[in-house]
């Protein structure tokens, strides 16, 4: 594969999934060792009616407005979340179900009311993402790298991701301790005065920018999978939290990567001749190291004595 | 034709309707259990089963619509789903929630995959798959809608045998072990009714809403109630109803999707019951709170006037003057010094309970508000009040 087809057809795709799939899994790996794993599933369905309230409030499909409509909705279900737990008394497990059903049956509704099933908004972008369409035109070989004018035609995706992956890496650095010790026992870090809620809001609202930024260029189903799958299988291969987070980042590398070249290339090896969804195979690795980990990670048994 | 579209409708809206009752009363176990996420696991995981079954139907020369084969081929993926699950919880280190998620994202995944390639397969053939996702009931066929109503009467009636051994294991596992039944046994025939309710849904509902039939009507139904015998035909009629009228709904127009128009029916049944629930919702609390401050600034009020101190707090005053304690000048009235003096009286004896350790078991028998008699007998007063007599 020479450098001339792969930059501007595999590259910033591939470079794209990396991106949206180390910012979910970073994150990913509290969420999962706070048992709130599925929060970010509950986000991820709440992005839908996000932005089409984003497009029916401008009427544009200007990548910001769809973003701050799916923030805005993100940080709604939180909120939603909480304050009917408090007020029913009912399990978190139940009243995300309840919230997130609710939402996205609201963002299908509106979806088929409005005209914004025209404008390439559905559902099915929303859960698949389009991976495969983020190609970089302009580029020409590995030596438009260093080209300003090949560079000012990337797709915006690109750097929107890089950016928010720096923003979520320089928080996760900020607040490592405290965050860390909330995680692992929260009652030694109210003790040390740590705002315990405030590091736990702060969390699933950084999980939540993760969501939003990815979801538009991959899709809800990676947001699930690399939020969860990662952060699991590390959790498998090692005690120690910054050798987990590592370890997640490579899974969250590896199934990007294998994932987007298996969906390209994978059907062409066995004789079709079309591509099949990156993003799904992407989330079907990542279930795959998952259950190699189950079965052979070196830390899969709970400690026992 | 338009004779054909109503029967149809009807048909639709019957089904809906059994396949609420089913999926309220399903629910409502899982819920109990405390594992309501899971039946997410299960309607996701089914996806790739549904295209399997299609690709193999296709492969052996059908059309591939066939119910049953998709039916057997959801059942195989959804089945291996909750053994990843189990398998996952069971023999690692992760907690459920992450196993429930990890299936869910992966098996999804991977049925988006196998959809995907269903597309290229030939064109045309594929058409309906993808409604499964969301369900629709615009193009359904009358053998489709009657199929829908027979699982939906099916599914409710095996729900309704199971009901009470699967009530006993929600609320006592212990007590239902000690009976006989077989915890793995009931588990698994949940798991069937789920993974059934979620097949026969996907028409209506799709599979990514169905988990909301299956969740709502039974949070709904125990904020409402808090007792056990209530819950499951409460989360039944909520559940029924808002198939029912949501697929009827959805009928008056071409873009209202059947599933989330069934979805915003419950989830308006919950808000409602969220605001009005008669000990859990906003309001009652509301009340609750008021009460509570209600009895803490007539208590307090009383003391102060038993001590000879006056009253300025407007909201106490206006509470004691109501009660006929207080007179508008601020002086108390014939009942307001009775009630005065019983107050000082009750806090004197509570005085006395806190400083001295014996009584704590004593002590936590009173709420630390309200007359002392309403929580311990004469004699025991008459004893305290003996006992401060011989101290001091």
């Amino acid at each position: 594969m020479s450098g001339a087809e792969f930059v501007p057809l595999s590259l910033t795709p591939i470079l794209i999934g990396v991106f949206a799939a180390i910012s979910c899994a970073l994150p990913g790996n509290f969420l999962v060792l706070r048992k709130q794993a599925l929060m970010g599933d509950a986000i991820s369905h709440v992005v839908l009616p996000g932005i089409v309230v984003g497009f029916l409030i401008t009427r544009s499909l200007d990548a910001w407005a769809m973003l701050l409509g799916a923030a805005a909705a993100a940080l709604f279900s939180v909120v939603a979340i909480d304050v009917i737990r408090r007020i029913s008394r009912i399990e978190t497990g139940a009243i995300m179900g309840v919230v997130f059903t609710t939402l996205f049956a609201l963002g299908v509704l509106l979806l088929e009311q409005s005209d914004a099933s025209s404008v390439h908004l559905d559902v099915e972008h929303a859960l698949m993402g389009n991976l495969e369409s983020l190609i970089w035109l302009e580029a020409r070989g590995w030596s438009s790298l260093l080209d300003p004018k090949a560079l000012a035609s990337l797709p915006p995706e690109l750097p929107r991701l890089a950016l928010s992956l720096v923003l979520i890496l320089g928080l996760m650095l900020i607040f490592w301790r405290p965050l860390k010790i909330s995680t692992f026992d929260e009652g030694y870090a109210e003790s040390l005065g740590l705002p315990v809620r405030a590091i736990s809001l702060g969390l699933v609202m950084v999980a939540a920018l993760a969501a939003v930024t990815a979801f538009d260029a991959v899709g809800s189903i990676i947001v699930i999978a690399m939020f969860i799958c990662p952060a699991a299988a590390a959790r498998l291969m090692t005690d120690r939290l910054s050798a987990q987070i590592w370890w997640s980042v490579v899974f969250a590398c590896l199934s990007a990567i294998l994932g987007y070249i298996l969906a390209g290339y994978g059907p062409m090896w066995i004789g079709f001749d079309h591509a099949v969804s990156a993003a799904g195979m992407i989330a079907t690795i990542s279930g795959l190291i998952l259950g190699i980990c189950a079965v052979f990670g070196p830390k899969r048994q709970a400690r026992t004595g | 034709m338009s004779f054909a579209l109503s029967y149809n409708v009807v048909l639709v809206m019957i089904g809906a309707g059994l396949l609420g009752i089913a999926a309220g009363v399903t629910g409502t176990f899982m819920f109990l259990r405390k594992r309501a996420l899971l039946s997410d696991a299960v309607s996701h995981a089914t996806l790739p089963g549904l295209c399997g079954g299609f690709i193999v139907m296709v492969a052996l020369g059908g059309t591939g619509r066939a119910l049953e084969g998709l039916l057997i081929g959801s059942t195989i993926s959804a089945a291996l789903g909750l053994w990843v699950v189990q398998f996952l919880k069971t023999r690692t280190r992760l907690t459920e929630d992450a196993a429930i998620g990890a299936v869910l994202s992966s098996f999804f995944g991977l049925g988006v995959v196998m959809l995907t390639l269903i597309q290229t397969m030939s064109a045309g053939q594929q058409a309906g798959l993808d409604h499964l996702l969301l369900g629709s009931t615009a193009a359904m066929l009358r053998e489709d809608a009657q199929i829908i109503a027979a699982g939906g009467a099916l599914v409710l009636c095996i729900a309704l045998i199971l009901h009470r051994p699967m009530m006993l294991t929600a609320f006592d596992e212990n007590f239902a072990q000690s009976l006989g039944l077989n915890l793995r046994l009931i588990d698994g025939a949940a798991m069937a009714l789920i993974l059934a309710v979620t097949v026969i849904g996907l028409k209506i509902v799709g599979l990514i809403l169905i988990v909301a039939l299956l969740i709502i009507p039974s949070v709904t139904a125990r904020m409402i109630s808090n007792r056990a015998h209530h819950i499951t035909p409460l989360a039944g009629v909520i559940g029924g109803v808002s198939g029912m009228v949501g697929a009827g709904i959805s009928s008056l127009a071409p873009d209202l999707p059947t599933g989330a128009i069934i979805v915003l029916v419950s989830s308006g049944f919950f808000l409602f019951a969220l605001f009005f629930a008669p000990a859990r919702g906003v309001l009652a609390s509301a009340a609750r709170a008021r009460k509570f401050q209600r009895r803490v600034h007539r208590r307090q009020g009383l003391l102060a006037l038993a001590q000879g101190y006056h009253v300025h707090e407007p909201y106490t005053r206006k509470l004691l003057q109501h009660d006929g304690y207080l007179r508008a000048d601020g002086v108390l009235t014939e009942r307001g010094e009775d009630a005065a003096k019983a107050a000082l009286r009750d806090e004197t004896r509570l005085a006395y309970l806190r400083r001295n350790p014996v009584y704590s078991e004593f002590l936590s028998r009173h709420d630390g508000l309200s007359d002392l008699s309403r929580s311990f007998t004469r004699d025991e007063l008459h004893h305290i009040d003996r006992a401060m007599e011989t101290k001091a």
